[in-house]
């Protein structure tokens, strides 16, 4: 029986009472996992988008699709997985776990946070709403101008993309204003920093990162809409407007982006590496400090997406600099996990496996990027299908590997149910050979000469075969993806009952019920290590007599 | 689904002291969150000013800032601004003290203050729009200005709407005595508007003419 008498959420029979709870809640766990189920629902429309263009590109002068079709499915493909799947999905985990892990009963600003997931939702369906008012926006997810322009893009569809945007944007915002607040405000009786764990420490830069990254785009896509609806003339260029400065805003917040949606992971793969290697994670401090130089660094290096625009050679080497010195901290962190796992007593269940295939993956991409990153070799690849893979080597091996580690890792707190390991190691292997299979030659067309976004290619030029291994391994994907979808369902009928702390884990938020109570806590925890758990669990031995 | 089980109980005082509550030092919430809020409109001023600055002097058509601008004006809407900051530090000062008659009057100076500073505006853009032509579609300048100048004044206006409604709860006391901190974080969003009005100050209309 919850303290409060609750009436609101009495035998939820009828599903209209069941309806406006979820529609009316500020509980960060509902809302966390409205967070989630969204993500995943647009992670099947995005995928059902990437099916297509992979059927297309599957043979050389195929006609399965159009041109136009073709514009409209990279956009939206690449649109709808940074905003829609890898954003919600890590404010999704970090809603959920975030007040739990710090001891907290809720963020910072419960309706504000509502407001946070709603805006982020309307963001989603304004984007799919255009197929239905004339097409969808086929200007590619960074939107270059002036093909933006109302003079090259007619109608509608780019409004919609923009409006899309900008409201999912201010929901960005808000939320990080909320996890902010929520980590530095919020924490349980002793808790200081220096006992915050990682994946909170990774949420609090992200949030950072959200603060400062994304009002710049804000900012442009106001510029746009005003172009393209009032007649202003930011980006148009007939009345001395700059199309460059569209593609250095644009970037200025699109290279931290990609390090907002791989933080999360970084935070993710640092809460499981240790509690399935039964190590306390190795050198905690520079896992945060490197994480604090990412950040910094990050947003120093924008204009390494536009090498070949043709900027001064001091330019260049400035931008490939500093890509490369982001390599550093990065590197330490790989460091970090490698000697957690170092001489551990290794638990190979899903959680782990994601987070191994994370650490794998997440390094190619890596070194893809630091290939990139030298403007001579830019010049050679980019805007080819090697940057395709460069990028889906971080952004899926990285993002999703770490999103589905944290999915494993936190769904039975979640739902009080077990995941089935079986189909879970199905999922896993599975979608890492098809991640390869679709990734890898990617480098190899790209290498070869094949562009990015055209949506068909001659035979005869060598690319044939690399795209066939393409399109199998995406097919292998979506079978995983769909093993997971079963999974996942099956689970929430019969699935083994979690138990309060399944994984023998060490945070706070295996110290309540599984799920947890709408008050989170019985009595408020009170911290004094990073490893709570461990000194409850083991008063003889506690972690601050060492630490 | 929804709700959730029973919690367990669990006995934290793992047999030593308990750390104090509240880690590290006193701020309440809404100060956290303030600060996250006005970095975040940081950002995003600063990218209206990085386009100013880009287009600044690139017209091939006129008006130019230095045919259109009025220093004097835009020095008076500086004094209102300035003074008004002054003027909602004492108001929160008053409330903390428990003052509440000198923090609405404080309040409601402020107030007027920035509602001239809005009227001098209106004037301003009178004279640009309908004088001399100059709208967001003329050239780089009207475009860059009006959307630059225009979010400002709309945080000018919104920052007299809460400020309005929080004098409206001064007058209950059952509100009153929560008032002292959101009219502290009404404070920092205004020195927040009126330090970007500095800036605008500086390279609107004092350098580019
Ligand atoms: C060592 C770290 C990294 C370096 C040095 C690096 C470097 C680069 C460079 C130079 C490009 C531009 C290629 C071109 O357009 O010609 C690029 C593209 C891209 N990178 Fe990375 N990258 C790194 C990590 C990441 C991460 C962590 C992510 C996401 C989680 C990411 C996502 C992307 C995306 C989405 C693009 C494509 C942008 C587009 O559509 O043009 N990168 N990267
Ligand atoms: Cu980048």
């Amino acid at each position: 029986m919850s303290i409060v008498a609750d009436t609101t959420r009495q035998p939820a029979t009828d599903w209209t009472t069941v309806l406006h709870g979820w529609v009316t809640t500020v509980d960060h766990k509902l809302l966390g996992i409205m967070y989630v189920v969204s993500g995943l629902v647009f992670f099947v429309l995005g995928g059902i988008e990437a099916l297509l263009m992979r059927w297309q590109l599957f043979a050389p002068n195929s006609h399965f699709v159009g041109h136009a079709t073709f514009n409209q499915l990279f956009t939206m493909h690449g649109t709808t997985m940074i905003f829609f799947v890898a954003m919600p999905m890590i404010f999704g985990f970090a809603n959920y776990v975030l007040p739990l892990m710090i001891g907290a009963r809720d963020m910072a600003f419960p309706r504000l946070n509502a407001f946070s997931f709603w805006m982020s939702l309307f963001g989603g369906l304004l984007l799919y709403v255009s197929f239905f008012a004339g097409g969808a926006p086929d200007v590619g997810w960074f939107g270059y101008a002036p093909l933006t322009e109302y003079t090259f893009s007619r109608g509608h569809a780019t409004d919609y993309w923009i409006l899309s945007l900008l409201v999912s944007g201010v929901g960005t915002i808000a939320t990080a204003i909320n996890l902010s607040a929520t980590i530095l405000a919020m924490r349980a009786p002793g808790m200081t920093l220096d006992k915050l764990p990682l994946f909170a420490w990774m949420m609090l830069i992200d949030a950072a990162l959200v603060l400062f990254a994304l009002p710049p785009l804000t900012a442009a896509l106001v510029m746009l809409l005003l172009d393209r609806s009032c007649g202003a003339h930011f980006f148009d260029v007939q009345a001395g407007g700059s199309a460059l400065l569209w593609q250095h805003l644009f970037w200025f917040f699109g290279h931290p982006e990609v390090y907002i949606v791989a933080l999360p992971a970084f935070g993710v793969i640092s809460e499981v590496v240790p509690v399935f290697s039964r190590k306390v994670i190795f050198g905690y401090e520079s896992v945060a400090a490197a994480s604090v130089a990412i950040g910094f660094i990050s947003f120093g290096v924008w204009a390494h997406h536009m090498f070949a625009v043709g900027m001064s050679p001091g330019l260049d080497s400035f931008f490939a600099g500093a890509s490369l010195l982001i390599a550093v901290p990065t590197g330490i962190k790989v460091f970090n996990w490698l000697a957690t796992l170092y001489g551990g007593r290794l638990r190979m269940e899903a959680p782990m496996l994601f987070a191994l295939g994370f650490l794998g993956m997440f390094v190619l991409g890596g070194l893809t990027g630091i290939m990139l990153a030298a403007a001579p070799i830019d010049w050679q690849v980019t805007d080819s299908y090697f940057v395709v893979g460069h990028f889906h080597y971080v952004l899926f091996g990285g993002t999703v590997f770490g999103l589905m580690s944290a999915f494993y890792y936190w769904w039975p707190k979640m739902t009080g149910r077990m995941l089935g390991p079986k189909l879970a190691r199905w999922h896993f292997w599975l979608l890492f050979i098809g991640f390869n299979l679709t990734f890898g030659p990617m480098h190899f067309a790209g290498l070869m000469g094949m562009p990015r976004r055209v949506y068909t290619y001659q035979a005869g030029q060598g690319w044939d075969v690399w795209n066939r291994w393409t399109t199998v391994g995406a097919v292998v994907q979506g079978v995983a993806m769909s093993l997971f979808i079963i999974n996942v369902l099956v689970s929430l009928r019969r699935g083994a009952p979690a138990g309060d702390d399944p994984w023998d884990a060490w945070t706070l938020e295996w110290a309540t019920s599984s799920p947890p109570a709408d008050y989170n806590f019985e009595t408020v925890p009170v911290v004094r290590s990073r490893r709570p758990l461990w000194d409850l669990k083991h008063p003889d031995d506690p972690d601050w007599k060492h630490e | 689904m929804i709700g959730g089980d029973e919690a367990v109980q669990h006995d934290w005082s793992g047999g030593a002291a308990a750390p104090a509550s509240n880690p590290d030092g006193a701020w309440p919430r809404g100060r956290f969150g303030m600060v996250a809020f006005l970095a975040s409109e940081f950002a995003f001023f600063s990218t209206l000013i990085v386009a100013y600055l880009k287009y600044e002097g690139q017209d091939r058509v006129g008006p130019t800032p230095q045919h259109s601008l009025h220093l004097g004006l835009a020095v008076l809407n500086t004094g209102f601004l300035v003074a008004s900051s002054v003027t909602i530090a004492f108001a929160a000062k008053s409330l903390f003290a428990h003052r509440v008659g000198a923090a609405a009057r404080w309040l409601a100076l402020t107030v007027a203050l920035g509602a001239a500073f809005l009227a001098t505006t209106a004037y301003e853009w009178h004279d640009l729009i309908v004088g001399q032509g100059l709208t967001l579609r003329t050239n780089l300048f009207g475009t860059t200005y009006f959307t630059l100048i225009g979010f400002h004044a709309a945080h000018v206006t919104i920052g007299l709407i809460v400020m309005v409604m929080l004098l409206f709860m001064l007058r209950s006391p059952q509100t009153r005595a929560k008032l002292a901190e959101p009219l502290e974080l009404t404070s920092w969003y205004w020195h927040f508007v009126d330090g970007v009005w500095i800036v605008i100050l500086m390279l609107v209309y004092v350098l580019s003419r």
